[in-house]
């Protein structure tokens, strides 16, 4: 077996997660009580899916933040593309995660049911190739995501326009970290003492973006996805936390360098340009959104089709806001594991296989 | 026949008459030969009668590792034999949609006929029919099965009891990834092949050194995780998996982290899941080891007093957390 | 919003990568980490590299796993 495949089992080695653990508890003896804030859906889906949070000694609290593209895309945007599907020689492409996602009315599964040409994609990409090889259809992929993301919907926009594809179009509808942080951590109503870092995202922005967390006194630690790496952010957080150290620490170095990916962000930078964008159930964010720059703009789905894309309305006691905020845990919800199930799910929390309701449903239910 | 496509004229008459007589019952080798009777009569051994029948939709009709003949052919065989029953007679319904190749029609029911024939089964008796194009993709097959069932053998969903011991015959998740792969549009091409495979003889075996086995079902559409959560909420107790004594090839895990999926709640076609007294465990996972189909089972829980959860899984950090029914369609996800 | 596989570069054609995942074969886009070779092992997400991973680094955090748990175990008796 290669030398890093070798390592890469390692940040699952059982024991080696024993001791961590042991550390933490220990070090957590030190420290009043902290909760952290895990902004990332995969780590919230990760957690869950390790059984981690009641190994976790009782003063330490994860929190899961609003770092699920899924659950934060306005439900009038799959209202939209639902309806957009039904249209003659219209496909929608999306990726497997907004199929069964409740839009404000409808959702893209059921605009199926309905007749509705909807097809799942595991990236773009698969958009260019449709598009060369089906003149005739228009291809109009829903682009979700964070920073993780963005660069490869970029590269489909960029390899479109080098091959002038007229029958490939975009609904926009991706979101920004580091202004999503700036506006949580501007909220006097927020509770969080640290936060865990997005390991992937990271990867594409680097580390100077946080610097805000720092400047208002956060520990954070970017974090990867093993199990051993999630259990080193949370321990490198307690361990500021026990040295009254206030730091952004790297806990990913592998994959996350300080710069990040410049040419990712470059690419960004060429495609789009920041815009205010809503996040369903907590409202608009400033620069937390993406537009078309100018010569990207003929793939504007938006424009193409004439898309009125309405405002979102919260389904009544939904507290999806607030379970993205990290100010309520999902069972405080009054919907909760009532109205609101996964087989009946009333905010997108439920829904998203990572949305925080979700998961909670899913692993953390006693 | 010189077309080289089912057209809707196969439906009936003289057609339909040149399909049978030249494709279907040759490739088939229906058992009654004589006047065209409709319906096999024969005369049943002694014994209790296992009676089963399944409707077979699969794309792509070929994959690595089978077909959609011989996934109908296994997965009817394997039901009767998750009760204890012998298969002894099947049979199997055809629904062709018309531009169905002829070429891929031979192949499929070679496919079938061939594994009838390792298993034993006859095939009784059949029908055919033909739809217009885009109704029926590209094949259905429905088959239905009766075996004899042992003697001695009480085999139930509902027979689990605290303190038995669950074993899975053999690594999971295969099939699932290899229909997922040869769809070609999921972005990935793999090495796994579909475990589609025949279990009579295998869980023969188990049963000749084990005969207290409390239940055998075998873990088709959501995989092991479906069937522990029924089996759990039939019999009143909650099993507790160890992942890591999960037996998983490498490339199935790979293909599983790549989608998003857990091989635990992907399709199987060849692999069952059984419950047996815990002091009769060993026994039965050595049995199964001496044949090639069992050679990786292995025990991987034990059940427990009915909790909140009829399926809880033993993570590789030593936390728990439960497994629930897999929703209808896995689908791939980026989040 | 992170799910990303760690796979091993096989070939480079133009700015696509054959790579493999544990025996399954997935194609990606390369033109955002334009040193890799075959032999390494790329991040991918949704069709493209967005990182190369160091193996180097990998072993430091490994090696820090070991002191960290190591120590636990010395103040311990263990």
């Amino acid at each position: 077996m290669g030398k890093i495949k070798m390592a890469l089992k390692r940040f699952s080695d059982p024991k080696l997660a024993e001791a961590l653990l042991t550390d933490i508890a220990k070090k957590s003896r030190q420290i009043d009580p902290i909760r952290i804030m895990e902004v990332c859906g995969t780590h919230t889906m990760e957690i869950g899916r390790l059984g981690l949070r009641p190994l976790l000694p009782g003063n330490i609290q994860l929190i899961s933040g609003p770092g699920c593209p899924v659950c934060v895309t306005p439900g009038a945007i799959i209202d939209t593309a639902a309806q957009l599907a039904l249209q003659p020689n219209v496909t929608i492409l999306t990726f497997g995660d907004m199929i069964r996602v409740p839009g404000g009315q409808t959702s893209l599964q059921k605009s199926m049911a309905g007749g509705g040409r909807v097809r799942i994609v595991t990236s773009p990409l698969q958009g260019n190739a449709l598009a060369e090889k089906n003149p005739a259809m228009r291809y109009v992929f829903i682009a979700v995501g964070f920073e993780t993301t963005i660069p490869v919907v970029a590269r489909s926009l960029t390899i479109a326009l080098e091959k002038g594809q007229d029958n490939l179009f975009f609904i926009l509808a991706h979101r920004l970290v580091p202004p999503v942080l700036d506006a949580l951590i501007a909220d006097p109503e927020l509770k969080v003492h640290a936060f865990m870092l997005p390991g992937h995202v990271s990867a594409v922005i680097g580390e100077k973006a946080y610097q805000p967390l720092i400047d208002a006194g956060l520990p954070s630690a970017i974090t990867g996805f093993e199990p051993l790496d999630i259990l080193l952010g949370i321990h490198a957080i307690v361990d500021m936390k026990a040295r009254g150290e206030t730091a952004l620490k790297n806990m990913y170095p592998r994959a996350v360098k300080p710069d990040g990916n410049p040419m990712a962000l470059a690419l960004i930078g060429a495609v789009f340009e920041p815009i205010d964008a809503a996040l369903r159930g907590i409202g608009v964010i400033s620069s937390a959104g993406l537009k078309f720059r100018n010569a990207f703009s003929a793939f504007d789905a938006a424009t193409t089709f004439g898309l009125d894309i309405a405002q979102d309305k919260m389904p009544v006691g939904c507290s999806c806001g607030s379970v993205l905020r990290g100010l309520i845990t999902p069972d405080r919800c009054p919907l909760f594991d009532k109205q609101c199930s996964p087989e009946t799910p009333v905010g997108p929390c439920m829904v998203s296989s990572e949305g925080s309701c979700a998961a909670y449903y899913r692993f953390e239910r006693r | 026949m010189s077309n080289s496509a089912i057209s809707i004229s196969h439906g009936s008459g003289k057609e339909l008459l040149a399909l049978l007589n030249e494709i279907i019952h040759p490739i088939l080798t229906l058992s009654h030969s004589g006047p065209h009777e409709d319906a096999a009569v024969f005369l049943p051994p002694p014994g209790r009668l296992g009676f089963t029948t399944d409707a077979f939709v699969v794309n792509p009709l070929e994959f690595p590792g089978g077909d959609i003949g011989k996934l109908a052919v296994c997965g009817t065989v394997n039901d009767l034999a998750c009760m204890g029953a012998m298969p002894l007679q099947l049979a199997v319904a055809l629904v062709l949609e018309e531009g169905l190749k002829v070429d891929v029609l031979k192949r499929i029911l070679t496919s079938l006929r061939n594994a009838a024939d390792a298993c034993g089964i006859t095939i009784g008796c059949g029908d055919t029919k033909v739809v217009e194009r885009g109704r029926a993709d590209g094949i259905y097959i429905t088959t239905s099965g009766i075996g004899t069932v042992r003697d001695g053998i009480n085999l139930s969903s509902g027979n689990a009891a605290v303190g038995d011991s669950v074993i899975v015959s053999g690594d999971i998740g295969r099939h699932g990834v290899a229909i997922m792969a040869s769809r070609g549009n999921l972005g990935f091409t793999s090495q796994v092949v579909s475990d589609c495979a025949a279990l009579n003889n295998l869980i023969d075996a188990l049963l000749d050194a084990v005969p207290e086995t409390k239940t055998i079902r075998d873990a088709t559409r959501g995989g092991v995780a479906a069937v522990l959560n029924e089996i759990g909420l039939d019999s009143g107790v909650t099993f507790k998996v160890r992942n890591c004594d999960i037996p998983v090839a490498d490339a199935t895990q790979g293909a599983c982290d790549y989608l998003g999926m857990e091989p635990i709640q992907v399709a199987n076609e060849g692999r069952f899941v059984a419950v047996v007294p815990e002091s009769k465990a060993a026994l039965a996972v050595k049995t199964l080891n001496n044949l090639e189909l069992g050679k990786e089972a292995r025990i991987i829980g034990t059940a427990h007093q009915a909790g909140r959860f009829p399926l809880l899984m033993e993570t590789d950090i030593g936390g728990t957390r439960p497994v629930e029914v897999p929703p209808g369609q896995l689908l791939p996800r980026i989040c | 919003m992170c799910l990303a596989v760690p796979a091993k570069i096989l070939k480079i054609d133009g700015n696509i990568g054959t790579l493999d995942l544990s025996g399954n074969s997935i194609q990606a886009d390369l033109s955002l980490v334009p040193d890799a070779k075959p032999g390494d092992y790329a991040i991918i997400h949704a069709g493209l590299a967005i990182q190369i991973y160091d193996e180097e680094e990998a072993q430091k955090t490994l090696d820090l796993l070991k002191q960290i748990t190591q120590h636990g175990e010395d103040q311990n008796g263990t």
